[in-house]
Parts: structure tokens; sequence; C-alpha cells
């Protein structure tokens, strides 16, 4: 685990990622026959728990995706009949759209902030330890929390509207969580707080494998600062906006703690998700059928998303 | 070249100021944290307490605030830590055989637990409560701990994986030839040499285990032994515009990771940007 990063040689790497065999030493001394360490049955207690607890239950819960079961008694099974529900009833669709704007307005606005304070912190900075520590400590805090201290500050009396009547903007104070058209932005407000410093640290560490030598001599070379970012940094920190990005889009679509704190979803929908909504069916309304095919519909959302992200960010077309 | 200009000292009062005032939503926690009852709704939002006390930390920890929030420091101390020791246990030593194996099935498994980082929870989550139920592990601190490890035990095996991908096999090969047995040798050679990925695996396990709710919402909703943020969400829920309580109790659960973290920056920053490259 290396701190720094050789994004040209993981580029060239990258076709023939499939076959990589383990260990280094073959290269130097003929091989002895397969060396075996460990006896293969030493992961089976890992394999058997993850069986168990990620794709049993999953497949069981994507069993009754197609069935009208409540959670408890009998069941039939209904074919496709809840996921056409989803796709007819618009506080269903809401959630979906919410959950796309959140998690592609969360990653695009924590990514870019992420960005631009790692490129401000990289280089001769005295205090950049400090402030990279300062930038850091929210990703660290509960997501539950964090909810808690933005509520109080998008509080009809709270600081935000105390600061707008300071200014003598007063006429803007408004309950935001209350309010349907700024709720979700609050949301989003609340995500790209706490999720700049993760994606600050990951471009920081992709940054710190820029050569230097290369970028002084772009600038020797007459390339001003746009110049030397996009055709420089930018294509050697590429798999570090993989990284960023791919986990933050992850993230953003199962975005459930904050919003069950900060607004529980409403007002009237306005800020339901599509992890708060699987919620809310499946354990508070007791509609597990229709609670599991919302989150079949969620989890092939980010599969996909996650899958198309890796492909493309990570495969290097000529820019 | 890069040398400290007058620009550079520029840039680093500018970031300076924009740290104050990403951090401000901490100045207000602890402002508001501090300010007596009374104070509550007659200063200003952004103003200070003009007589500071701490009796809303006092009522939260002892039995006057009527919460469960010591009871959930110890809970949630339990849990995480167990949940550490058994993805550390589990995860380096199927990290290992997978990462070491040359047979075809490892690769298999190796993506098995990769696809499995991914899948969103709610999904299983009522199958695995129905099974925990039957068996008898909801509302345990045992079964949130099989659970937790069973959750995040990919991400661990992942991370030791990759930390053995990147480690020769000589160590192991002269240990071999010194007549070691194959468990002696992951105890006393591979299991120290990988004390970076274990770190990697405590700082991510701690966080995400201490800072949950929905699992232990779910899991342990309604019994005694509940964890920190459900004690917390239960908590305020009954209070309802008491700020100062509420921020008094939001400060008690932040301040054991905040103290790790600042006490360990380092460590996580690096687990944060190294370990989940790959």
């Amino acid at each position: 685990m290396t701190a720094t990063m050789q994004p040209k040689s993981e580029a060239a790497e990258a076709p023939r990622r499939g076959k990589r065999t383990p260990g280094t030493g073959e290269n130097t001394r003929p091989r002895r026959g397969p060396m075996q360490f460990g006896h293969w049955w030493w992961a089976l207690p890992g394999i058997a728990l993850v069986f168990a607890i990620h794709y049993v239950a999953t497949g069981i819960g994507g069993f009754f995706a197609f069935t009208n079961w409540t959670g408890i008694g009998s069941f039939k099974i209904t074919g496709w009949a809840n996921f056409e529900a989803i796709f007819k009833d618009p506080t269903k669709l809401g959630a979906l759209s919410n959950t796309l704007f959140l998690a592609f307005g969360s990653v695009l606005l924590g990514n870019i902030a992420g960005l631009v304070i790692a490129l401000g912190l990289n280089r001769v900075l005295k205090t950049r330890y400090i402030l990279r520590t300062l930038f850091f400590m929210p990703v660290v805090l509960s997501p539950l929390a964090t909810a808690y201290i933005w509520k109080y500050i998008f509080d009809f009396d709270g600081p935000l509207n105390a600061f707008l009547t300071a200014i003598g903007a007063g006429d803007q104070a408004k309950p935001w969580l209350a309010d349907p058209q700024w709720a979700i932005w609050t949301v989003l407000v609340v995500l790209v707080w706490s999720s700049t410093g993760f994606a600050m640290v990951i471009f920081m560490a992709g940054l710190a494998g820029v050569p230097v030598d290369v970028e002084e001599a772009a600038a020797i070379d007459g390339a001003n600062l746009w110049q030397r970012f996009r055709n420089v940094t930018l294509p050697a920190i590429r798999p570090a906006v993989a990284i960023a990005t791919t986990l933050g889009i992850v993230q953003g679509l199962r975005v459930f703690d904050p919003i069950m704190a900060l607004t529980g979803g409403g007002p009237a929908g306005a800020t339901e998700t599509l992890a708060t909504l699987v919620y809310k069916q499946a354990f508070a309304l007791g509609n597990f059928g229709g609670g599991a095919a919302l989150a079949l519909v969620l989890a092939a959302i980010i599969l996909i998303f996650a899958v198309l992200q890796q492909r493309l960010t990570r495969s290097n077309p000529e820019d | 070249m890069f040398r400290y200009t007058k620009l550079t000292l520029l840039r680093e009062v500018g970031l300076w100021a924009l740290a104050l005032l990403f951090l401000a939503p901490f100045y207000f926690l602890v402002t508001t944290a501090l300010k007596p009852d009374n104070e509550l709704f007659t200063t200003s939002a952004l103003a200070p307490p003009t007589s500071p006390d701490f009796s809303n930390f006092v009522d939260v920890l002892t039995a006057t605030g009527n919460s469960n929030v010591v009871m959930g420091l110890v809970n949630s101390a339990i849990i995480t830590a167990g949940s550490i020791v058994g993805l550390i246990a589990l995860g380096s030593i199927t990290g290992y055989v997978i990462s070491r194996s040359t047979r075809r099935w490892s690769k298999g498994a190796y993506y098995l637990f990769l696809i499995a980082i991914i899948l969103p929870g709610q999904l299983g989550a009522v199958p695995l409560y129905m099974g925990a139920r039957a068996l008898g592990l909801t509302g345990s601190a045992w079964g949130l701990i099989i659970l937790y490890t069973g959750m995040l035990l990919p991400l661990s095996i992942f991370l030791y994986a990759n930390f053995f991908r990147g480690l020769g096999t000589d160590y192991e090969e002269a240990a071999t030839i010194d007549g070691a047995s194959k468990s002696q040798i992951f105890s006393k050679v591979v299991f120290p040499m990988m004390a970076p990925a274990t770190g990697t695996v405590t700082i991510f396990a701690g966080l995400i285990v201490w800072n949950d709710f929905f699992t232990s919402l779910i899991f342990l909703g309604g019994s005694a032994n509940q964890t920190l943020p459900v004690a917390m969400y239960y908590y305020i829920g009954s209070l309802v515009s008491q700020w100062n309580s509420i921020f008094a109790i939001v400060i008690v659960s932040m301040i054991p990771i905040l103290a790790l973290f600042l006490f360990a920056q380092k460590r996580f920053i690096q687990g944060f940007s190294g370990g989940l490259k790959g």
C-alpha cells in the first residue's frame, strides 16, 4: 500500500489486468514448482459468511420483489406487478429522480470542491497538513450527527436565517427544511460538506504522484496554469478521479441516514430517495414485496453506474 | 522553481479563510451546546453564550436527562471492538488465501467479494432480520458483531488481498525452508508484516461501525442494547427544539471518533487515500 501513485504504469497495465500472477520472485529465479502458502480451506469461513449475509439474503430479498409479501404470513408470486407499480407511481418516480439528483449533484460538487482544495494545498504551503486535517474532519463524523448540526443551521430560528437577517436580507429567511423548493438543496449541501474532504484526500494522493519536473518543464515552456492543469495534472490524476467519483456515486445513490435525520423524506416527499422509500415500504408500511422491488431497482442502478463510471474513467482515450 | 512566494502566502491565507467557513458548523455546535436553556431563545443563533455552562452535558450523561447515552457508549464500544477483531481475523486469513492461491476459484472468490462491496444492503435487510430473529440474535451485541463482520468482510478481504498482491513471497519461502508450518508462517511471519493493512481495516471498520445507524436501528431497535446512534436518535426525537441538549449529545457521540482521528490522522488519511485505490 503506497501513498504515491504511478498512473502511467497503471494505465499501461490496464488492458491486461486480468492476468496478474501473485509473487514477484519468479522472474529472478527458476521456478521450483508451485509453492502453496496456506490451506485453501482457511478461506471457507469468510466465504461462507459473505455468501450468507450478502448473496443469500440479497437473493431472498430479490425473490420477494416478485411477490406481494407483507413481511409476515403467506404471499403470492405477482410477477412484475411491483415494478409496474413503481413506474406508475409519481412519488416513486420522484424519489428516483431525487436519488439521481443527489448522487450526481453531490459527486460533481464534492469532487470539484475537493479538487480545488487539493490543488490549493498542493506543494510549498507551510500549513498544508493542518489544513488537510481540518478539511477532512467532517468525513469521520457520523452522518446522523452531521445531519443534526445542519438541521439546526437550516432551522427557522437557526444561524442561517440569523445571518441573513444580520446582513439585511431578512426577507430571504425561510424554513429551509420545510420548503418543498429548497429542502433538497439543503440535503445536497450536507452531502457535499461531508464528502469534500474525502475527495480532497484522494486527489492529494493523486497529485503527489505528478512528477515535479514535468510540471516545471511545462511551466518553463510557457504553459499557463490552466494548460498545465489540463495537459499535465489531469491526465496524471485520472485514476484518482475514477476512484473518487465511483465511490461517491455508490455512496450517493444509497444515501439514507442524513435524510432520515434532516427531513425524514419530507416535505411531501420532496427529499424522498429510493433508500428511504425502501425503508418506509418494507419496515413501516409492511409492504415488503414493494420495498424489495424498489431495493432491486436501486441495486441495479448502483451496479450500472458503478460499472459505467469505471469504464468511462479507467479507459484512457487520447485527450 | 516552486518556491514560497507572495502568491503562495495569498493562497495560504485564502485557504485558511475557506477552512474557517467550512468548519463554521462546529462553531454553532459548540456554542449552542454551551448555552443554558434561557439563552437558547433569547440570544442570536450566531452569538456565543454569555454565560457558558456544561449543565447540558451533565444532563445528557446522567439520569436527569433520562437518556441511554452512557449505555449506548458502552454498547457501541463493545460492538465496534468485536467487529474489528472479527474483521481482522477473518479478513486477513481469507485475503491471504485468495491472493496467494493460484487456483481458478480464488479469482472467482475475489470477484464474489468485490461485487458484495457495492451491493446495497437494504435488499437483504428483511431476510437478514428474520434469520437473525430465528437464531435469537436480534437485540444482542453478539448478533450485531456477527452481522457487521459479515457486512464489512468483503471490504476487509479486498484491502488485505490488495496488500498481499504487492508483497513478495520471499519471506514465506524462507520460512518454509526453515521448516515452519503453514499456520506458523501465517501467524508469525505474514500477519505481523501486514500491520499497515490491519491499520486501514481497523480505521474503516471502526469508523463505519461506530457511526452506523441503519443496521443497529433495525436489529437493536427497542432493545436495551442500543448503540449510541440509536440512543441518540430516540433521545433527540423526544427533544423537539432543545438544540442545546441535542448538541450536547451530538458532541458526546463525536468525541471518541474525533479524538481518534486527531490522534491518528495521518493513518486515517493514508487509509482513505491509499487503501481505497486498487
